[in-house]
């Protein structure tokens, strides 16, 4: 390999879709149209938490321009929920709201009407008879006794392997704590955030002769998304082509599967193309957020800075249904304990449903909100003991042969090096015992070393 | 109300086309001529994505009644690629990776085409001012400003 000669690396390429952008050429879904398409817009929940008593479409078929209304009824398998491609369950989202909804804004029933003008007077006309329930939007409050109970398996959280949250140990916290000079606490809570994509979410189903339906979308989970639409709408894979790609801001906001399989049963119901493309008010309000994280850290520290035992308790707020927060979880406990070499870990990580809008992916979801308290705690910590912030991290940092919480042993540790390159482009000059540490080479294993 | 048969200027070439009351010049730019480089992030004013020039001055064409242009030369993104090659600013753009997905792409070059016109040299800050109504989601705000200090240095003044 070494003679290898590297075309690409360390060169700037230009970019392939570069002149289709600046020349406006590139074609994003709502740039297509198609003879005889139909509108697609949704009747959604006016309250967060509800149940439906009764949906009246008689004003909404009087408007010019109405075609037909779509409800639960008509989807073939209404209640899904995405990661079941990956083995997650149960089911528990509907396509279309049954008899209740549980978050402001949840699709009630679709209108698909000759303009967008008439679905948006249809869908105004549509009258809903919803009986208010008690609402919870807080994950701590959500698991108290008398919270309403938001899931058909009694409980307002994920089931994990029969577990209640997911798990993770390492060693004896209790010993780890009892050996400490020192318990630090923390609570830190990032906050739900809205991908915000310029281009909101959007497609277009349309029949195709041959009875397939072509779907133009702007996923970024093309072949995730058509698998789940043909579940939902219980038909084999190959009826549906998928036509995506090209997609104008995404950052994890867009992998969730929503306007597509209703749009294609739009299409399949009318023989018709169907355009479904969210307002920006939709995007903000209804579209799945990075979900809300609130971790309760507790560390026992030695005097020299060792981090001995660590203990986290965190809520994920999914919001009203799982979409891709069971995942992050996961991914939340396997990396909450951060990169470094804790013997004694604790981690408890809840899925928890509120009555929020459902959260989702975003950008490294689990991982990155988690970091955002670790590294606080991490400065936390060496202000506790009273150790430069830098210098607390090399001592801790995980090395080669390590093991991690999830009982794995490091093989690719790269911590410190990268900690080495950060201070020096942030012109920071470390001491020379900080800069004779690497990851591949301890210099004395955690568990031997001598205690300050 | 009834419909009304428009007449404007659109990239140089003269247009009629009949328009309901109150549709937006950005419906009538995307859905009824095609000219769909003018993007559609919001209808609401509120990022800039749909701009274009009339009588050389930015707008927002997701606000702006079509009827509004009557009489009036309008120019989209079409309107400034020559038929070879690229437009000074779409050059310096695509040099430096002044783009990601796209979408804010448009509208950065309807708004800086406006500004290097009435400004050929201007300073960071007006660059920055100028950009000031236009939301790129990727975050690539450093590279739009650098490649617009780049595109006035190509341009002639």
């Amino acid at each position: 390999m070494t003679d290898q000669t590297l075309n690409v690396v360390g060169q700037a390429v230009p970019r392939r879709d570069g002149l289709g952008h600046v020349t406006g050429k590139t074609v994003f879904v709502d740039d297509l149209q198609f003879p005889d398409m139909l509108h697609l817009k949704m009747v959604r929940s006016p309250v967060h938490h509800g149940r439906i008593k009764g949906i009246d479409f008689s004003d909404a078929e009087k408007v010019p321009g109405f075609v037909r209304a779509l409800t639960y009824k008509d989807v073939p398998k209404n209640i899904y929920t995405i990661l079941c491609l990956i083995g997650v369950g149960p089911d528990e989202e509907p396509v279309l709201a049954e008899d209740r909804v549980l978050y402001k804004g949840e699709q009630i029933a679709a209108i698909v009407a000759e303009t967008e003008e008439a679905a948006m007077e249809a869908v105004a006309r549509v009258r809903l008879d919803l009986e208010e329930l008690p609402a919870v939007f807080d994950v701590e409050e959500a698991l108290k006794p008398g919270a309403p109970i938001l899931k058909p398996w009694g409980t307002n959280y994920f089931i994990y392997e029969g577990h209640h949250c997911r798990r993770i140990r390492l060693g004896d916290v209790a010993k780890g704590f009892a050996e400490a000079d020192v318990i630090v606490e923390g609570c830190y809570q990032p906050a739900p955030v809205e991908h915000a994509p310029l281009e909101t979410t959007a497609c277009i189903a349309k029949p195709e002769p041959d009875g397939r339906y072509t779907v133009y979308t702007n996923t970024q989970a093309l072949f995730f998304t058509l698998d789940n639409t043909a579940l939902i709408l219980q038909i084999p894979f190959n009826k549906l082509h998928f036509v995506g790609g090209t997609v104008g801001g995404g950052f994890g906001g867009k992998v969730d599967v929503i306007v597509e399989p209703i749009a294609t049963l739009a299409a399949m119901k009318t023989g018709r193309p169907v355009k479904f493309k969210f307002t920006r008010e939709e995007e903000m309000h209804v579209s799945s957020t990075r979900s809300g994280w609130r971790m309760y850290f507790k560390d026992g520290v030695k005097k020299d800075g060792r981090i001995i035992a660590r203990q986290v308790t965190t809520y994920a707020d999914a919001g009203a249904y799982n979409r891709h927060t069971p995942y992050a979880v996961t991914k939340h406990a396997a990396n909450v304990a951060g990169p470094y070499a804790i013997p004694n870990v604790a981690i408890d990580v809840y899925c928890v449903y509120t009555n929020r809008q459902p959260g989702s992916a975003m950008r490294g979801f689990g991982v990155n909100s988690g970091a955002f308290g670790w590294e606080v705690q991490m400065d936390k910590i060496a202000e506790a003991v009273g150790m430069d912030p830098w210098e607390i991290r090399f001592i801790n940092a995980y090395r080669n042969g390590d093991l991690r919480p999830y009982q794995k042993v490091v093989q690719d540790a790269t911590l410190i090096e990268v900690m080495k390159a950060a201070a020096g482009l942030a012109g920071h000059q470390l001491p020379d015992r900080l800069l004779a540490m690497n990851s591949w080479d301890r210099e004395a294993p955690l568990a031997d070393r001598k205690e300050s | 109300m009834p419909s009304k048969i428009l007449t404007f200027t659109l990239n140089g070439r003269q247009v009629e086309v009949i328009v309901k009351p109150l549709m937006t010049l950005q419906t009538l730019l995307r859905e009824k001529l095609g000219y769909t480089a003018t993007k559609s992030g919001c209808r609401q004013g509120g990022c800039g994505s749909c701009t274009v020039l009339v009588n050389g001055e930015p707008m927002l064409s997701c606000i702006l009644p079509a009827e509004d242009v009557e009489g009036q030369v309008v120019t989209t993104l079409e309107g400034i690629t020559p038929r070879d090659g690229l437009h000074p600013l779409q050059q310096a753009f695509f040099e430096n990776y002044a783009i990601q997905c796209g979408y804010c792409t448009p509208g950065m070059l309807m708004i800086t085409k406006a500004l290097l016109d009435r400004n050929p040299h201007p300073t960071r800050a007006e660059i920055v001012d100028a950009l000031s109504g236009n939301l790129c989601r990727c975050t690539g705000y450093e590279p739009i400003i650098q490649a617009v200090d780049d595109a006035a240095r190509r341009i002639e003044p």
